[in-house]
């Protein structure tokens, strides 16, 4: 250790001040698993934290567990590492919560189900976009004389890839459940 | 037994030992005010706003460390409470806060007094609930209780419906060990981590230049003793913040008082220049850092606290514990114990209390007194004095909040008693009076501001009602005080809407409202009326101190800064007095 630095003299040499490393994270897609007790407004006081450190959910699903009264939330939110494990703190602080899990960069499967309402109008639309939903292991679940329901199960890249091939068809509607998502086990 | 919902609120209140309730009745709680007053054994006090109400639920709390209880009726009754609630929020106050609310089949109806409080208050309660089956209703008052005042504490909101104070049902109140198994995804923290508490150990063993920065969390979790062995035994001088105020007895040699903001230059140089920093129950808030790429830049952090989302919240942290305060220091001090023996202090050890003794000598907090008008510092001191530092003090929020903090020294905890975190003008003179109602045997005195006091001042009423004989001394510089000082200081002087020099004659209003009122406008006259208003035990006294309208609260660290720009009572900077930087 130096001694002391001292008087208006040595004072003045010390042009910057010493400065603290300020951590800052990286901004990406998170993907957070939240157990939760099935109360009235478990939801709503998830989405007002989220929201609360100025983050949209880009996507979310919520279901019931085989255990009743539990639910298992799966919500997509894109955002500052720093801030993410500040918002899985204090999403593990309420009340309701039982179990919070930044799944981002452990290995887990996540899937997403789509349904896309294509337009098929012509037989050669209809014709591609059966092949194009054979390829991808979808499911027609619904017909009418001018349009085709696709069912899409996948992760985000797979239905991405479907969605822009049927693209030039013209998609009507399209709903996607948001991702569901569980940790891999060891084996 | 089959019996009413408002019955049920009422027994389950008594079986969690509820003395006093504040409040004010309305049309959807008014089935419980029936059977409060059926059943007597709680002590009501009807507040004049439920802003009011809310306040003195904290400072009940705050004083005793129980958990306050406020009650308001639906619609405007339960926004009036919002302000308290994010208050109590802020500061980690257990307050369970119970609102009407309209008949279960109207909710969502825009009915006659509806609002959704529970949507309104869910970031700013700790948890609440709205109770849908009178069935649930013992077990949730339980839960609020017990979530109030475990883990961090916090305020808890229940919102009852008024059918289901009127349903009848003959639900038993469930046990404690019901409660707790009925919450699994609550499970506060509290012994800290074995392992991180050694690596705090050794860290404290062979830091250099330690200080302890204490927070609130020692104050709730009752840790003086533990505060006071450490800091003597490892020679770690303290400072508080606000809100840790009294963890540590001011008086103490190792004591270096407030941090940040307005903390002392010794203080604030003590954490610059320290290599070892342990917090303590406290949570790094903007008005304690400054800059936080300058707070503390040469330290290594260990922070204690029970809440685990505070730690590496603003500042990252080398050895965090979860955990409650007492038992880890507890633990702690037992581990330097063990291993002290071996281990002798770094001899830096002692030219760092050395140093630190110079700065305390060179720069006490001080403010220059004069013989023609009432310093506020000279106020506060005089209270002090006359109270001989064993009054509980609360206060509002301004220049007068600081000079409270600054200028009384506090020996005990829950001794200083004040709106840290939300900063609520009005909270001190309600606060007060839940203060003194639970603790009777204390003076308790509110240092005020002009400002802050015709915030809540309709709260006078009660206070002669009850017969609270609280003291309120307002410091009265007929200014908006700490908004001129930062127009002065960083606006060029241009005082915009602080003028406060049209007011009320506050020894009239005194009078009016049944309490007493004294004022002083010469410095001797100060002491006078203080010793008058300490002989009135029937009610309240006002005490309206006329001082210098232009006093500023130094030293002062500008919001954002370092503490290298801290400017002291003489105008200086911090950087152009003899300061010292340590080099590690």
């Amino acid at each position: 250790m130096s001694d002391t630095v001292g008087g208006k003299n040595e004072l003045s040499a010390i042009k910057a001040p010493l400065l603290r490393e300020v951590k800052k994270g990286e901004t990406r897609r998170h993907i957070i698993s939240v157990l939760v007790r099935n109360e009235l407004g478990v939801l709503a006081r998830i989405a007002t934290l989220i929201a609360g450190k100025g983050y949209n959910i880009e996507g979310l699903s919520v279901g019931e567990t085989h255990e009743k009264g539990f639910s298992l939330m799966t919500i997509e939110v894109i955002g500052d590492d720093v801030v993410i494990e500040q918002v899985v703190k204090q999403l593990r602080k309420l009340i309701d919560t039982i179990k919070v899990r930044d799944l981002t960069d452990s290995p887990h499967v996540e899937r997403e189900l789509a349904l896309i309402k294509v337009y098929t109008a012509t037989p050669r639309a209809r014709d591609e976009v059966l092949r194009l939903t054979e390829i991808f292991r979808g499911k027609i679940v619904d017909v009418s004389p001018d349009t085709y329901t696709v069912e899409i199960t996948g992760d985000e890249d797979k239905i991405s890839a479907f969605v822009e091939l049927v693209r030039p068809f013209g998609i009507k509607e399209m709903a996607r459940t948001g991702k569901v998502a569980l940790e891999r086990e060891g084996v | 037994m089959l019996r009413k919902g408002a019955d049920i609120v009422i027994e389950t209140l008594k079986k969690e030992g509820v003395e006093v309730i504040f409040g004010i009745p309305g049309g959807a709680i008014m089935e419980v005010y029936d059977a409060l007053y059926r059943h007597g054994g709680i002590k009501h006090i009807l507040a004049r706003h439920e802003q009011g109400a809310g306040h003195m639920a904290e400072g009940y709390a705050k004083a005793t460390g129980k958990v306050g209880v406020a009650m308001a009726t639906s619609g405007p009754g339960a926004t009036n409470l919002v302000t308290p609630i994010a208050d109590a929020y802020m500061d980690s106050v257990p307050v369970v806060f119970i609102t009407g609310q309209v008949p279960t089949h109207l909710i969502g109806n825009d009915a006659f007094q509806e609002v959704d409080i529970v949507g309104i208050t869910r970031p700013i309660t700790k948890h609440n609930f709205l109770v849908k089956r009178i069935e649930d209703l013992p077990l949730i008052i339980r839960q609020a209780f017990y979530i109030a005042s475990t883990g961090r504490p916090g305020p808890v909101l229940i919102d009852i419906p008024k059918d289901i104070t009127q349903k009848l049902s003959d639900v038993s109140i469930p046990t404690d060990e019901e409660v707790r198994d009925s919450l699994p995804g609550y499970k506060p923290h509290v012994e800290g981590n074995p392992q991180q508490i050694k690596k705090a150990a050794k860290l404290i063993m062979s830091a250099k230049r330690p200080v302890l920065y204490v927070g609130g969390g020692a104050v709730q979790s009752e840790a003086q003793k533990e505060l006071v062995e450490l800091a003597e035994l490892m020679k770690i001088p303290v400072t508080t913040t606000n809100m840790g105020k009294g963890a540590f007895p001011e008086d103490h040699p190792l004591a270096l008082h407030m941090l940040g903001m307005h903390g002392t230059y010794y203080a604030n140089m003590a954490v610059y220049n320290c290599d070892l920093l342990i917090a303590v129950g406290a949570r790094f808030d903007d008005r304690v850092t400054g800059k936080i790429e300058e707070f503390a830049p040469q330290a290594q952090i260990i922070h204690i606290d029970i809440d685990p989302a505070s730690i590496s919240k603003n500042i990252t942290v080398d050895v965090p514990i979860v955990g409650d305060v007492k038992i880890v220091l507890r633990k702690l001090i037992e581990e330097l114990k063990e291993e002290g023996a071996k281990i002798l202090f770094p001899k830096e050890r002692q030219e760092w209390i050395e140093r630190i003794e110079s700065w305390k000598k060179n720069y006490p907090l001080r403010y220059r007194n004069s013989d023609s008008v009432i310093k506020p510092q000279y106020v506060v001191e005089q209270i002090w004095e006359a109270t001989k530092g064993d009054a509980i003090i609360t206060a509002g929020v301004g220049q007068h909040q600081m000079w409270a903090a600054m200028f009384y020294k506090y020996k005990f905890p829950r001794q200083f008693i004040n709106s840290g975190g939300l900063g609520t003008m009005g909270f001190g003179f309600p606060a007060a009076i839940g203060a003194k109602i639970g603790r009777p045997e204390k003076e308790v005195f509110v240092i005020d501001g002009d400002g802050s006091f015709v915030m809540t001042m309709q709260e006078l009423i009660t206070a002669v009602q009850y017969k609270v004989p609280v003291k309120i001394a307002i410091i009265n510089n007929a200014y908006l005080g700490m908004v001129r000082q930062w127009q002065e200081l960083f606006y060029d002087r241009r005082y915009a809407e602080v003028d406060l020099s049209v007011q009320p004659d506050f020894v009239k209003l005194a009078e009016a409202c049944g309490a007493v009122g004294f004022r002083a406008e010469k410095p001797k006259e100060v002491r006078e009326i203080i010793e008058e208003a300490l002989k009135i035990q029937d009610r309240p006294v006002v005490l309206d101190f006329v001082v210098d309208k232009e006093e500023n609260v130094l030293p002062m660290v500008p919001a954002g800064k370092s503490y290298r720009d801290m400017i002291l009572e003489d105008g200086k900077k911090a950087v152009e007095a003899e300061t010292i930087y340590l080099v590690g």
